[in-house]
Parts: structure tokens; sequence; C-alpha cells
């Protein structure tokens, strides 16, 4: 966890004063609603379909349990009672009563927390690996250098006014596991041939209304150059992305305009001024960063423990769960756990405030006390021993917490949708929650292997659709909700952008699609290794197409028993 | 039109001239007398006749124009001021630290437009000195405004070091 020091601190409670002043400025009529907008927004709320909502900072998913114990108080205080972990790995409220803000901001402060910056168009919470610190195959510690930019991206006084939103990512792994190719600018840590630490630089990746990879614009930049670089990316795009269309607003419209090597250019220009200038970091600023991390008292264990190995022979739901929640660990001994926020019937990423306390608990017992926010909205225990792990699964699952689906498709990732934002054409939660209901043969569920599934209920693609395996679209047609699904997405280091699959559907045609999809996978498959997007990535879109829309019977893989359908 | 100079209120002496026609020849209409506040495209294409004239001479810049383009005349100006469409405009701070840390502008640098009193800690932070708050801002709760923060992690115009610059060197004492 990191340490604020009193600077920091004093920071974010001179924002809370701020935004206390804004909010009484605007309650007495003295701040119009246009000009409280911007002020607001950077502070996390947005006025939303029932009511404010406001968007928790949880800098790259790291949450210790004396600050999950405050979410779920300020949960239960100012809001109904729940609330939603996003693919930024923040936390939503629904709920709150503008004028409560501010006191929420306070209490937040006190447990080194804010929703600075969570909105709006400026430089938004730094996000990366669910598994950050842990790896086993980290290059780097990736939350040391994300919170070296968090620092330089809070209250920058430069960017906080930029054409669009601006979303760094950051991957200390050989596997990029924060998916810095569809990120505004993505950071990938790599070493030099003389074991150096750099990063290679991604920029105008991202999804919404033109998704897009990010191109990469230098392959290794020397880490003692991370803040120069980010500033000239940055002043580029304050000066010349386009102001005029909201649309054509993001840097991936400005990157794709000037052709990617032409932007690279700008910014190397750009960059000659500020290269070896005051803001080049140091060695002594990021050893300081870093020793501001607590880091847990590891004991020395067995690599392997047999009472873990004993207990998965034993119990075959305890393997089940283990085989798809658990994560190696770099620590001999040690292993991550997964709890799922994906159970049947609940909306993806939802928890109880009941639940985030139990879940403080259970990571207070097992965990060190800390725990992370995945961006596919599961909470992790990050350094449980592997000795552990039964007793963690027993307590997780009589919390509801235990889903075996890590990887599966049941693991929807999905936004809020219009059940609860504005800006929605169409509803996620019950189309996730209608495929959950189709698929809850878990026997199923693991026949059919690794797939992700995700759905927006927008074009601004909070539920990262276009990298799902299946994505899944909410549009607006004539004022009725349909759905357009797209397949062959993927996050990772081999990241795709999904096809759409042919006309959009109505909301109880969905779970059919879907399932017409796995029957054609289960049909072509060469064996159980093949996954779903490696089919997609093998046979094309076509038979797939057909299948769904054709008129086509008869099918052998029409014949296949699914067990619910 | 209330303006803020050096975070005190102040008496404005300069005329903004928002548009002015120069002809094809490059003829000016009748100038007003004093001193004056001119869009900085008229004077690219005629700055002679503006440096002949009696009385002083500053320009705006708006969002779109390059500082680079007029940082051979600072000599000439005697304040530069950088329009904001909108609050939500964010190229004027961009252009403000330009000016500032790239060519050198000491002179007075004012921000105008739609300038109020919940931008003017960052616009100071890259280099604004003056403000001219947009029609209706109270000046004195526009003037609490420098207070909202009392540090900033960053490097800018008022404070070249970057707090972990200013950190490092207080620890080496």
């Amino acid at each position: 966890m990191y340490i604020y020091d009193h600077i920091d601190q004093k920071l974010i409670e001179e924002r809370v004063a701020q935004f206390r002043d804004q909010t009484g400025r605007f309650l007495a009529g003295t701040l119009s609603e246009d000009n409280f907008r911007p002020l607001r927004l950077q502070n996390g709320l947005y006025i939303q379909r029932h009511a404010p909502m406001l968007r928790i900072a949880i800098p790259y998913g790291m949450l210790a349990t004396y600050q999950l114990r405050k979410l779920a108080h300020i949960t239960r205080t100012y809001d109904r009672g729940t609330g939603h972990f996003s693919t930024r790995q923040n936390l939503q409220l629904n709920w709150p009563r503008l004028e409560d803000v501010p006191d929420i901001l306070a209490e937040l402060a006190t447990v080194q927390m804010h929703a600075i910056q969570t909105s709006g168009n400026c430089v938004r919470n730094i996000t990366s690996d669910h598994a950050a610190g842990i790896a086993p195959d980290e290059i780097v510690n990736p939350l040391v250098w994300c919170e070296v930019v968090r620092q330089w991206a809070s209250f920058n006084p430069e960017f906080a006014y930029l054409p669009r939103k601006f979303k760094i990512a950051v991957s200390g792994s050989a596997a990029d596991r924060a998916a810095v190719q569809v990120h505004d600018v993505g950071l990938h840590a790599v070493l030099s041939d003389r074991g150096e630490i750099g990063f290679r630089v991604l920029a105008g990746g991202g999804l919404g209304r033109t998704p897009i990879l990010g191109a990469t614009i230098r392959e290794f930049l020397p880490w003692q150059h991370l803040l120069t670089y980010l500033e000239a990316i940055l002043r580029v795009y304050n000066l010349y992305g386009r102001r005029d269309n909201k649309w054509k607003a993001r840097i991936k419209i400005l990157v794709k305009d000037l052709t990617p090597a032409a932007f690279r250019d700008a910014v190397e220009a750009e960059w000659q001024h500020a290269k070896d200038g005051p803001s080049t970091l140091t060695e002594r600023e990021v050893a300081r960063i870093a020793g501001r991390f607590t880091r847990p008292a590891y004991e020395k264990l067995e690599p392997l423990s047999s009472s873990y190995v004993l207990a998965t022979g034993r119990d075959k739901r305890f393997a089940a769960w283990a085989r798809r929640n658990v994560l190696p660990h770099k620590v001999p001994g040690y292993a991550a756990v997964t709890l799922s926020l994906k159970k049947t019937g609940v909306p993806p990423g939802d928890a109880t405030a009941d639940q985030m306390d139990a879940v403080a608990d259970l990571a207070d017992r097992f965990s060190f006390g800390e725990l992370r926010v995945t961006h596919e909205q599961n909470l992790l225990l990050p350094d449980v021993r592997q000795s552990d792990l039964h007793t963690v699964w027993q307590e997780a699952e009589a919390l509801g917490l235990a889903t075996p689906n890590i990887g599966l498709i049941t693991n929807i990732i999905a936004c809020p949708g219009g059940d609860y934002c504005s800006l929605a054409n169409a509803k996620s939660i019950p189309v996730a929650e209608a495929i959950q209901r189709r698929f809850d043969d878990l026997d199923f569920v693991y026949d059919i292997g690794e797939l992700d599934l995700n759905i927006s209920g927008c074009m601004n693609s909070c539920g990262h659709h276009h990298i799902g395996h299946i994505g899944i679209l909410g549009v607006d047609k004539q004022g009725a909700e349909f759905y357009q699904i797209s397949i062959g997405g993927a996050q990772g280091n081999d990241a795709s952008l999904g096809k759409v699959l042919g006309p959009s559907v109505s909301q109880e045609e969905v779970p059919d699609v879907i399932e017409k999809l796995i029957e054609v996978y289960l049909e072509r498959r060469d064996s159980e290794a093949e996954r779903f997007i490696d089919v997609v990535r093998r046979i094309g879109i076509e038979p797939f197409k057909e299948y769904v829309y054709g008129a086509h019977q008869g099918s052998k893989a029409r014949n296949r028993h699914l067990a619910t359908a | 039109m209330a303006l803020i100079k050096d975070r005190k209120r102040a008496i404005d002496t300069w005329q903004l001239l928002d548009a002015l026609a120069v002809g094809e020849d490059g003829s000016l209409p009748p100038l007003p007398a004093g001193d004056l506040i001119v869009p900085a495209s008229a004077w690219m294409r005629v700055r002679a006749q503006f440096i002949a004239r009696e009385g002083r001479i500053g320009i705006w810049l708006s969002g779109a124009e390059e500082p680079r383009d007029i940082a051979g005349d600072l000599e000439h100006f005697g304040v530069i001021a950088v329009n904001f469409p909108s609050f939500t405009d964010g190229r004027g701070y961009s252009i403000g630290r330009l000016l500032r840390e790239r060519f050198g502008w000491t002179g007075e640098l004012r921000a105008i437009g739609d300038i109020q009193r919940d931008q003017l800690f960052y616009l100071a932070r890259c280099g604004f000195n003056a403000f001219a708050l947009r029609e209706g801002e109270d000046v004195d709760v526009a003037l609490t405004a420098f207070a909202d923060f009392s540090d900033g992690y960053q490097g800018s115009v008022e404070q070249p070091l970057p707090l972990f610059r200013r950190r490092e060197l207080s620890t080496h004492r």
C-alpha cells in the first residue's frame, strides 16, 4: 500500500475544501450549472438517471482493508448499500446526494482516498495489472510507476482541460494484463539489452465509437524520462487535439489523422525541450516512492503446500474453484485469490457494504490487510498462503464470492448500463443475467473453456465489448433497445478488436445468439485446448454468422444438449 | 470588466480590440488613442504600422495561434493576452507555459475570455499573472482562488522545480 506523506495528505484535504466551496457556491446559485459541471466531473461526480453518480478513485486498483471498510461505511451511510466496481478499477456509487459529496470526500481523505480526476477531460485514474507486485513474470513492479505517474497527473495545471478524457495504463510484465493497447497512452515495461529499465510507449489506442489499437511511438524510453515524455505527449494533444467535435476529440483521432509517425515526430520535437530538465526522474525519487509502499512480511514457505495439494484431491469443488480463481504468486508458498463478483443474478462488479466489510475481514486474516480491484470487476486477495486457500474458499463461498468462473463465459464484464447510466442506449445488467442463467451448468461452462464476454450499454464502451471474445453492445433502434454482437476481440499481448456479426437483435434473443455461437465453436474446435477466440481466428466469423442468421437447420451442433436450454 | 493583476485588484489601462479589419492593401481602420491590445493575426500582417503608432501595443492570441509566430517580436509588447473561448478550452494553459518557459516572456501575461475564479490557480501555475474576469465574477471571491492549494507535484512556471526535486534538496541539508 502506498502511504501518503504530509504533503500528499494536505493536497487531498485542500481538494476537499475546494470542492466544498464550489458545491456551496453552486447550491447558493453563484456558480452556474454550466460552470459547476467541469468542476464536479473532476471530482468524480456525474448527474445520472436517478441521482448523482460518484466515482471514487482506487489508484491502480490497490486497496487496504481500512480503506475498504471506509468504502463500506460510505456505501451504507450515503448510498443504498451497494457499490459497483468498474472496469477502470474504481468504485461507483449510484445514489449519493449532491449535498453530501463534500462530506463523502472528507471521509475518504481520512483514509488517503479521493475522487480526483475520475471523470472530466483530464488524466484519469492510472490503471494496471491486477497482479501487479505479485506476478511471477514481472519485469518491474508497475505499482511504483503508477504512483509516479499518479502524482505527476494529479492537479497537473496544464492538462486539466484537455480536448477529452485521457487514460494511461502501465504493465510491468512481459504478458500485458493492463490492456495497454487500448489506452490513450500505454506504458509497457521492457528491459534494454544492457538490462536497463524502460518503457515501450504506445499512444492513440482506445475503444468507444472509433476502436483502435495504440501505435508504438517509442520502443524504449529510459525510465528517467517518463514524466518529460508524458508531458510532451500531453502538450501536443492539448494544443492540437480536436475540440470541435466530442466524437473526434480523443488522442486516437489526432494520432490517426497525423499518422503515428508524424505524431511521434511532433512528440519527440516537443520532448527535446523538456528532456533532461528538472522533471527528469531520479533514482532517489523512485526509491522514495517505492519505499512508501508497505510490503507484506512474507513467511518462508515451501513452494507447494502439501495441505493445499491434498485438499484439491479430496474436494472436487474446491479444486474447480482453485483452478479458475487462484493465481500464481512470485513468492513461494503464496497465491492470489480472485473473489468473483459475477454470481448469477448479481449485477457484474456489484458488492454490498456487508460484503465489503466481510472481504476486509478476510483480507486482514489471510492477505496482510490488502486487496486489489481487477479491471474485470472482481476483487483479489493478493497474498494468501496456499495452506489457507481451503479456508478462504469456504468463507468466500459463504459470502457468495466464490463463483468459480474466472476466465469463463459467466465472468461477464458489464457496465451499469441503462438501469443507471444516462448515456446508455440499452440495459446491460439483465442481459448479463440472462446469459449467466443460460449457462449456469458449471460443467458445461468448463467445457466451453476460456471465454471473455463483455457488455457495454453504449458506444462509450465502458464494458470494453470491443476486446471481448464475444462483445455485446447496446444500441438504440428507433427508440427500442437492441444489441449488436461482435466476436474475435481480445485483450493482452495479441489484442484485437471484435468484428460485428450482423444485424442487432432484441434483448430476448441475445442468449440464443450466444448459445449458437458456442455451438459453432464446440462443433469446430479441434481440441479442448483450442479456445473460442482461437477458433474465430482460425475460421473467421462467416461460419458463426451463417449459423446465427442463416436458415440453417439440423446441424449436428444443434443436437448438442444444453442443460438449461 | 474586472481585472486581477499580481494577485490584486487592478485598473485596466489597456483597450482590447476583439477584431480588427486589416485591408487587403494592409490599411488599418482608424484606431482609438491609448494603449491597445490587438489580435495577433493583425500584428503579424502590419506590425510596422503598430510600431510607428503613439501608445503602447499588446497582442492577444487565440487558442489556435502559435506562440512561436510572435516569439521574435516580444520586445514590442506591453502585454500578451491569451483568449479562452470557454472555461473548458485548455489550450491556453500550454500556450502560457510556452510563452514563459520557451520564449522567455517576462511581462504581463493576461488570461482573457471565459475566465472565472475556479481557473485562476492553475492559470497562475502556467504563468499567467493577470486575469480579465468575465462579467459577473466577484473579484474578492476570485482573489481567494490563489490559496486553493499550498503546493503542487509538478514543476510549473511559478515553481520550476517539481516537488520531488525540492524534497530531495530539503533532505540533503
